[in-house]
């Protein structure tokens, strides 16, 4: 274990958990302007780029719980929330009608999310049979088994094509597929799921989580039981990850083997680890670079004579020089700015004395 | 190194190594895996009783995917078996492993489509593969020594921008790499199918190529573990796996062994290339195909354990193909089930080293 720590540390850097309590002025700003963005929004940038944004860094926001706090990188997360839109298109009402069960959203999302937790649970409960670098192998195991079984299986999941015309309800007289009412949905969740990340790691829960993640051995010691800990934040990840997965569900307006394939249940990893998993807003700045380049960079590439497919190149190289030179993502890069700038600030206000 | 929590974390114990100790240790296992072999031959073997027959289908169906299913295995083991080492060894979690496969399968079309030859082409895949490896290991790998994660996340990166690179310039065709004049055809096997209205036995016909290269890889196997338990480097290997630290301190060049080793398991799983290439085809989506049948390989046998992927590559092989024989809607949870069991009640593996 010993050789294995420090490595862990230096990848995901040290998560901070006592913050100072004060907001930041620039966080105020930036939730000042998520709550009024449909006033200066189009509808393509609040739903296509900021709701997909929000719905992608919650869901990587689930794996960097599980990694920055936890201690294990968790690549399940992705396919936790393709199984709850999944549950939701069998339950609900799809273009599917002879699989749709046709339950009312009111009994089909909570249903939905209830399965998916279980699921992420039992996938948890899997992955902490065996610790450190294990994680990732088994993780990946199940989430691909997942993808080639929706792949195969025609009577239950749908198979190659899955399902479509899987929508957003209509209640309280609100149309939630229209733009504005889906974007606040999104960030509702988001901002639900956030705030539970950080209430979570200052409760005793999440403080034991962490004294898991630096030394199992020792809080065995003193009493806690390890696994259960473990699975208990596999569960609490799967219920952020879950409603996303419905919202995603809904975005697209279907849900297919692509959504839970092994590229996405990638992608999902490049975010958190590109936005920082030190801290709980680093998922969303690497949901929101992810979007803006996956939307943007098509045009980038073919204005520089490459083939927009060459989309991939891009990320898998954007993911290596953060992996390989900051490998606390974007948020180390942005930490570390602000420390130097302190620094200088500090020796010029010494060297004036 | 790594910690594994569980009831028997702990690992086998030293006592009673080999088969006839495991057999001493676990009789009543050995007994149960006896009869299964019997009773595999006697399905292989003997004519099928009509009892039989409406259990199991047709003897054909079964024996068929049986050959299939250990054929694959053999496929599944070669690819499996560099990773495992690589693991061993170097504690590295290489994820780019089902890209040097690709890459292989398509450095052995390209060879066989330039000269016609395909014996070369495994030697061409095997060479230019580990020079990649051996790149890998001493440009990358080598500068994050000891951090398990950020190695893991870099091979993830790496196994992105691989996939796509290939895909530029192979394209997104399907290939298969011809099968050579001398290779093609059926052989016939002397295993009864079933025998005729006249009484003349129908005998079991089988793509000699598939014959071919699983005894080529039961015949690298066997030389792999024999390297491995009786050569110097072997030894060295051994010892580094068991004590890294320890084995530097000792004077071993340990940076040498190190890139020896990634890169012959490298050459390994690109040779494996080209004989998934032959066997069926190769095309973006292989890479990770056969990544994931060496992570469930692996997990299955026991991670950094050579003979465990052995097993784990029969195992699943055999899951795969009568999987998709018998329940084709749900194949695929056929193999995962096999590793949910291993990871239930042996999390280690079955045949861990420690």
């Amino acid at each position: 274990m010993a050789a294995a720590r420090p490595g862990f540390a230096s990848a995901t850097g040290a998560p901070a958990t006592d913050r100072e309590a004060a907001v930041p002025p620039a966080a105020w700003i930036g939730a000042l302007v998520l709550l009024f963005l449909p006033a200066i929004a189009s509808d393509f940038f609040l739903v296509q780029v900021f709701g997909w944004a929000l719905i992608l860094g919650t869901i990587a926001l689930s794996l960097q719980f599980l990694a920055g706090y936890g201690g294990m990188v968790s690549l399940v997360q992705m396919t936790v929330a393709g199984f709850a839109g999944y549950m939701v298109a069998i339950l609900g009402t799809s273009g599917l009608a002879q699989i749709s069960l046709g339950w009312p959203f009111w009994l089909a999302v909570p249903a939905a999310i209830l399965l998916a937790v279980l699921f992420g649970t039992l996938s948890g409960a899997l992955a902490v049979r065996t610790a450190g670098i294990y994680t990732i192998v088994i993780t990946l195991a199940i989430a691909a088994a997942f993808f080639y079984f929706t792949r195969q299986n025609e009577t239950v999941f749908g198979g190659f094509l899955g399902f479509n015309g899987v929508r957003a309800p209509v209640f309280w007289g609100i149309d939630w597929r229209s733009p504005v009412p889906f974007y606040y949905l999104c960030l509702a969740w988001a901002a639900i799921a956030w705030g539970l990340v950080v209430w979570v790691i200052r409760a005793p829960f999440g403080l034991a989580l962490q004294g898991i993640r630096d030394n199992p051995r020792r809080m065995a010691a003193l009493g806690f039981d390890v696994t259960a800990h473990r699975i208990a934040a596999y569960a609490f990840a799967a219920f952020l990850a879950a409603p996303a997965g419905i919202l995603l569900t809904w975005l697209n307006g279907q849900i297919a083997p692509g959504t839970v394939g092994i590229g996405p249940v990638i992608d999902v990893l490049v975010i958190a680890v590109v936005g920082g998993l030190g801290r709980p807003i680093g998922p969303f700045i690497g949901a929101l670079l992810y979007v803006l380049l996956r939307i943007f960079a098509l045009d980038a590439l073919v204005a520089l004579g490459l083939s927009g497919q060459r989309f991939q190149l891009l990320i898998g190289l954007g993911f290596l020089v953060t992996v390989l030179f900051s490998p606390d993502g974007i948020l180390g890069l942005w930490e570390r700015a602000r420390r130097r700038r302190a620094a200088t600030a500090a020796a010029g206000t010494a060297g004036g004395r | 190194m790594i910690a594994r929590s569980g009831p028997d974390g702990g690992g086998v114990e030293g006592a009673g190594r080999g088969v006839l100790g495991w057999i001493e240790r676990r009789p009543l296992a050995a007994l149960l895996l006896a009869l299964a072999v019997v009773l595999l031959l006697w399905l292989v073997l003997a004519d099928w009783p009509d009892e039989v027959e409406r259990w199991l289908g047709r003897k054909r169906v079964f024996v068929s995917a049986l050959f299939n299913g250990i054929t694959l295995g053999g496929l599944y083991f070669l690819v499996a078996t560099g990773f495992t080492l690589i693991f061993g060894l170097m504690r590295n979690v290489n994820l780019a492993h089902g890209s040097l496969y690709l890459f292989g399968g398509y450095l052995g079309y390209t060879t066989v489509q330039a000269t016609g030859l395909w014996l070369p082409a495994f030697v061409v895949a095997f060479v230019l593969v580990a020079i990649a490896g051996l790149l890998l290991q001493t440009l990358v790998f080598r500068h994050m020594e000891g951090e398990e994660l950020r190695q893991t996340l870099v091979t993830i990166g790496l196994s992105i921008v691989f996939a796509d690179l290939m895909l530029w310039v192979w394209g997104g065709d399907f290939y298969q790499i011809p099968t050579p004049e001398w290779l093609a055809g059926p052989v016939e096997l002397p295993i009864v199918l079933d025998v005729r209205p006249n009484g003349e036995p129908i005998y079991l016909r089988y793509p000699r190529v598939r014959l071919v290269i699983f005894a080529a890889s039961v015949v690298i196997g066997v030389l792999l573990w024999l390297a491995i338990n009786r050569t110097r480097v072997g030894m060295l290997i051994r010892a580094g796996v068991d004590d890294r630290e320890m084995l530097a301190a000792s004077g071993v060049p340990i940076q040498l062994l190190f890139a020896l080793v990634f890169a012959f398991g490298a050459g390994l799983a690109g040779m494996a290339g080209v004989v998934g290439g032959t066997f069926q085809s190769i095309s973006p989506g292989e890479d990770t195909r056969f990544l994931l049948a060496s992570l469930v390989v692996v997990i299955v046998g026991g991670l950094g354990s050579i003979p465990g992927a052995a097993l784990g590559a029969l195992l699943i092989g055999l899951a795969e193909q009568f999987g998709s024989v018998y329940l084709p809607t749900y194949a695929i949870v056929f193999s995962f089930l096999v590793m949910v069991l291993v990871l239930a009640f042996r999390p280690q593996g079955l045949l861990a080293m420690r």
